[in-house]
């Protein structure tokens, strides 16, 4: 006996799908606005660095300076430095997930899908675990 | 090399680990982790912070396209992540404890036979018959999507859930322990175990693997492992080649994606038991 065909997915999916696009999209976008004008940044604080065959060596070599936590990348932000602009612009791509997860929360919790809020709210709450242990470790 | 030639090759390289994450549901780490050691010369901490960040460039850049076409299996996605992140987390304290030796030839070994039946078995498009599956019934794990290159709608169910939560925790308990992205692992788990079609499949790994990088990715950076001047034009290249890579994924044939997908696994299988054995 042939298995009965497959059900529709829930309509309420459509509205939750577009809604998580529009804000991979604008994550996106955003992260590469602001990698772009970090990268623009440090071409404008430095013209003949970019074209200097000893200046690659200090920026990409192990031990080189740059802002890893987020009081660093602010701070860096005072005299717009360019590291700083484009760390923040990582930031937002790698913040970008987490959001995407916290708003399919809010999705399931607004037509009230309690299976999918439990199962979403542990996926979140292990993720900010593990963010925050990186930071203090 | 100067700063403005080393920006522009690491652009290129990425754009290439972009396009072809995009199109077979991978991280790309396969690629940019090789090609920034190798051919560029960064220190192997910085190519794989850079790798991290390439994983959610892929993720996000070609996610809003499969998204907003039905692709992705959001669901799917998040009952497997459950799993997937406890595995990754499991994975993270056990490391150090398993030889790292033994798990290569045992992954590599999984690998090969994931590869084998991906060849024996065509099944890139739902199965007329799937057999019941009550937990996929009472969390609606089903899906529908246009085919551009098929010409027609596709419906579909999955089953076998409880083994694909179990493959799904094994694949999370691995990528912590080894340090590899699971997009290799779950679409496979997806496409072989649960009878989900090849590219809803690889769109759903697409979605899981930005949030199973998001675990580890504020260790990374917090580590001072994401060194600016690599990972952004990284990230940018990254990020047009997914662009590009949606597209192509959504008109090219179920079939042909499928054969590339296999012949990647094989690679990585070798590559895998290599490493167990050296």
């Amino acid at each position: 006996m042939p298995a009965p065909p497959a059900p529709d997915p829930p309509d309420a999916d459509a509205g939750l799908e577009l809604l998580l696009s529009r804000l991979l999209r604008a994550g996106v976008l955003a992260s590469m606005g602001i990698l772009l004008a970090g990268i623009a940044v440090g071409f404008v604080h430095h013209p003949q660095r970019l074209l200097d065959r000893d200046g690659l060596a200090p920026l990409i070599a192990p031990g080189s300076r740059f802002p890893h936590t987020v009081p660093q990348v602010i701070d860096g932000f005072d005299d717009f430095a360019a590291p700083a602009v484009i760390a923040s612009g990582l930031l937002v791509l790698l913040a970008t997930p987490i959001l995407r997860v916290a708003v399919s929360l809010g999705g399931f919790a607004r037509r009230r899908d309690w299976t999918y809020v439990a199962l979403t709210g542990y996926v979140l709450a292990v993720l900010l675990v593990s963010f925050l242990r990186g930071r203090a470790g | 090399m100067n700063p403005l030639e080393f920006m522009l090759a690491a652009f290129g390289v990425s754009l290439a680990a972009g396009l072809f994450g995009a199109v077979l549901g991978l991280g790309g780490g396969t690629v940019v982790v090789p090609a920034l050691t190798l051919l560029l010369g960064i220190d192997i901490r910085y190519a794989i912070g850079a790798s991290i960040v390439s994983v959610e460039a892929t993720s996000s850049g070609a996610g809003a396209a499969f998204v907003r076409q039905r692709l992705t299996n959001i669901r799917v996605s998040m009952l497997l992540e459950t799993a997937t992140t406890t595995g990754a987390v499991g994975g993270a304290v056990l490391a150090g404890v398993v030889a790292g030796r033994w798990l290569f030839l045992l992954f590599g070994a999984l690998l090969a036979l994931s590869a084998l039946e991906m060849w024996r078995r065509p099944r890139h498009l739902p199965p007329a018959r799937v057999p019941p599956d009550r937990l996929a019934e009472r969390l609606a794990l089903c899906g529908a999507y246009h085919d551009d290159a098929a010409g027609r709608d596709v419906r579909y169910r999955a089953s076998h859930t409880p083994w694909g939560l179990a493959a799904s925790a094994c694949a999370g308990l691995v990528s912590g322990l080894l340090g590899i992205g699971g997009g290799v692992v779950k679409v496979p788990t997806m496409n072989l175990v649960m009878h989900m079609p090849f590219k809803a499949a690889s769109a759903t790994s697409n979605f899981m693997i930005g949030v199973t990088a998001a675990a580890s990715a504020g260790v990374y950076f917090y580590r001072g492992d994401v060194n600016p001047y690599i990972a952004a034009p990284v990230a940018l290249g990254v990020l047009v080649g997914a662009f590009v890579g949606a597209r192509v994924m959504e008109r090219a044939r179920s079939s042909l994606l499928r054969a590339a997908f296999t012949v990647v696994l094989v690679a990585i299988a070798a590559q895998m038991v290599w490493k167990g054995l050296h």
